[in-house]
């Protein structure tokens, strides 16, 4: 993915959404997706506390979440039940239109000193995966960067008590940085990407 | 609360001159090339229309008319019975509504005319409409108890519309002594939010629990059955110690005498089922049945049954064409008369609208609901449908038709409650942000 400008998040929050397509072009598109803006937000960006933002999800990545709810295979309060409800073509078909919305990030209440432990700990364990800081969505493994922290507590809750599989790499890198840092560890790491608010927009 | 007896005339002209020159009938400027949209009620539907037609179409000019100053959500408003919320944090204006270039007339509609497309508010100014939308909400059928009318709404609040009542409710909760009883008695359905008294229930309780642990709740119930029973007496069982002799709530269905049919505000006693048998409480929240609200009535939209019958793909009235009904005033099969549901059906018929003003192709609809219901303290469950147009009729698609699962974790229950919240924020940020 890339960015030709960046902008903050309040700009966008205050009505500068740059959007390409009017709703009317497509009203079947904009219906289907336009049920999901209710708890993620407008265009997928949530406004929190804790329901994630899912906007600028790579497609393939999207679709695969999507399929694993509905199929019962990732764990979740309501989304098994909401995805039960669409077809793996309206999974194409939002997977797309998500994809092309920016992540708008709002700014979150973080601890500066977890920041900075935070930073490191994603230089040395996460980065590989979670490149750009977490900003890019690389090879399926999501969006960290300006997430709510409540939900990505949640998420890595989920995969410490094995209620969700763990891509078997980044579990390693997590046992070795709890096992290095301590369990405040994981923390520190939630601020760091807490702390992200950059939001970018494609600006054509 | 504001309400239409505290706004004064002055104030009423002085904001319909101020902000609607278009639409006025014999205003200043009308430019005729611009489509016309009027929308009655600002609520969860109105709110919500207004903008996704503007988004769709920005050309198309959109007037709400609405005649409070501020709205006060009911979704959510139990959790300020409980004191765990503030009546500001159900307090919404409508400068986010202005700001997406929605003419909003604060204005009470008292007459529409199909025939000439006009609507006309109490205060004297008329709109034309190319368009018309209403979701003018609930009334309540002031006839239907016995002895329960508005002049006793302070002493027995319904609270089914938020605001003063759901403060004059909450007031009443906090100076009753420990050891008191709470009656809630809902209608029979249908109603706005069939959960909501089940979920009201609760939080009172949850409320007693910490603060009056002596008292009472008693609902006195016009059915049988209500929505999430199982999985709200899973959560009575647990928090409250339903099925016990020492449970704080109580409920009794319709067949075991459990419909109000009469009330005596002085007495502060309410009589039920074929017996009258009396009931005497320190707070009792009578919610009266209910119909379409009036503007409805009066524009000829409802049926014997007092909702309105509506086209299911594009809301339009099957009595008056040219005129949408969403929300809780229509009757949208099996979609719950709720704020998601509204909001929902606001989107769809945006689309409708939209499409019927130029001549474009609507798309095939979808809907979802969902109706978070807090039990308590880290304590909530959902239902959550994905809905689609089958035929003629709005039908749950098979599957994605769901409860929270009975035996879900603590864990689980308690992300509801937040994802509850998050809920509301993002909703209301929809409708009115
Ligand atoms: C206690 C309680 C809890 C609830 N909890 C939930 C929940 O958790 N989730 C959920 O989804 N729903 C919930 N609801 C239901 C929800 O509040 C309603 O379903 C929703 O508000 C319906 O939206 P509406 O647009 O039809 O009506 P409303 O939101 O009531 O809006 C109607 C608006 O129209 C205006 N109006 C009426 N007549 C006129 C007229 N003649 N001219 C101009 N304006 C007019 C009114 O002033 C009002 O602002 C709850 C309801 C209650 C009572
Ligand atoms: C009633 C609220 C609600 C609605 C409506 C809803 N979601 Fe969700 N969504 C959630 C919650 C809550 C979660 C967290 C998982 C859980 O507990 O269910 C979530 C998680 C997700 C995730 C995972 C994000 C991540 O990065 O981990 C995706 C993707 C998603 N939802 C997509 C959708 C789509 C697409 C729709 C519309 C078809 C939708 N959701 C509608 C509440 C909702
Ligand atoms: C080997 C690559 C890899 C490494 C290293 C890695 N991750 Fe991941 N991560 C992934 C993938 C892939 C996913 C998506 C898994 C899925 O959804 O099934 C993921 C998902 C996540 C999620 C959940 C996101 C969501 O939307 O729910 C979090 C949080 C997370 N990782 C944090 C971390 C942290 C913190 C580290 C460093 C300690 C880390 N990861 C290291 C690959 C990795």
């Amino acid at each position: 993915m890339t960015y030709k400008t960046t902008r903050y998040a309040l700009l966008l929050a205050s009505g500068l959404m740059i959007n390409t397509t009017t709703w009317a072009d497509d009203g079947s598109l904009y219906m289907l997706v336009g049920t999901c803006f209710s708890c993620h937000g407008y265009n997928g960006s949530s406004l929190g506390p804790t329901t994630p933002t899912i906007a600028g999800l790579d497609n393939d990545t999207f679709v695969q979440i999507m399929t694993e709810y509905k199929d019962g295979e990732r764990p979740s309060t309501i989304m098994g039940r909401i995805a039960k409800g669409y077809t793996g073509k309206d999974f194409q078909r939002m997977a797309e239109y998500f994809a092309k919305q920016p992540f708008v990030r709002y700014p979150q209440l973080v601890n500066t000193a977890k920041v900075k432990k935070g930073a490191i700990l994603h230089e040395k364990y996460c980065e590989r995966c979670h490149q750009d800081n977490g900003y890019t969505d690389y090879q399926a493994s999501g969006i960290l960067a300006g997430q709510w922290m409540p939900y990505l507590q949640l998420s890595l809750a989920d995969f410490q008590i094995n209620a969700r599989n763990m891509p078997r790499k980044m579990k390693i890198q997590i046992r070795k940085m709890i096992k290095g840092n301590g369990e405040e560890s994981i923390n520190d790491i939630v601020h760091f990407y807490g702390s992200q608010t950059r939001t970018d927009v494609d600006d054509d | 609360m504001p309400d239409m007896s505290q706004i004064t005339r002055r104030n009423f002209i002085k904001i319909a001159m101020g902000t609607t020159a278009a639409g006025m009938v014999g205003g200043i400027t009308s430019c005729a090339a611009k489509k016309q949209v009027v929308v009655v009620g600002g609520g969860a539907g109105g709110a919500t229309v207004a903008k996704y037609i503007r988004k769709a179409d920005p050309s198309i000019e959109v007037t709400l008319i609405e005649p409070n100053e501020y709205y006060y959500t009911c979704f959510m408003s139990n959790e300020i019975l409980a004191g765990e919320r503030t009546i500001g944090s159900i307090k919404f204006g409508y400068e986010g509504l202005s700001q997406h270039g929605i003419k909003v007339v604060r204005g009470y509609v008292n007459n529409i005319k199909p025939a000439e497309k006009t609507v006309t508010t109490q205060e004297g100014y008329t709109f034309r409409y190319d368009r018309l939308v209403i979701s003018p909400g609930i009334d309540f059928k002031w006839d239907a108890i016995e002895g329960y009318d508005e002049s006793v709404v302070d002493k027995m609040p319904h609270a089914w519309r938020a605001g003063s009542q759901t403060i004059t409710l909450r007031k009443q909760l906090e100076t009753m002594k420990d050891g008191g009883t709470v009656i809630i008695a809902p209608p029979p359905k249908p109603f706005r939010c069939s959960t909501a008294p089940y979920e009201r229930a609760s939080l009172i309780a949850h409320y007693l629990k910490q603060h009056k642990p002596r008292s009472k709740i008693l609902i006195l119930d016009g059915n049988e059955a209500f929505p999430k029973q199982q999985l709200f007496i899973q959560g009575w069982k647990k928090l409250y110690g339903y099925g016990t002799g020492n449970s704080m709530i109580e409920w009794l269905p319709s067949s075991k005498e459990g419909k109000v049919v009469r009330v005596d505000a002085k007495q502060m006693a309410v009589y039920t089922g074929d017996f009258e048998d009396k009931h005497t409480a320190a707070v009792i929240n009578v919610i009266p049945p209910q119909q379409a609200g009036k503007i409805a009535v009066i524009a000829g939209l409802v049926n014997q049954k007092g909702w309105c019958p509506i086209n299911k793909k594009t809301f339009e009235s099957l009595q008056q064409p040219g005129i949408h009904v969403i929300g809780d005033a229509a009757q949208a099969g099996k979609m719950p008369k709720s704020a998601h549901a509204a909001y929902s059906q606001a989107q769809v018929c945006a689309m409708a609208v939209v499409a019927a003003l130029s001549d474009k192709e609507m798309g095939t609809p979808s809907y979802l609901n969902t109706c978070y219901s807090i039990i308590g303290k880290d304590y909530g469950v959902s239902v959550a449908t994905v809905y689609r147009l089958k035929g003629k009729m709005i039908a749950p698609v098979e599957g994605a038709d769901g409860l929270s699962p009975m035996d879900a974790s603590a864990e689980d229950r308690k992300r509801e409650v937040v994802y509850a919240h998050s809920w509301f924020k993002n909703l209301t940020h929809e409708m009115f942000g």
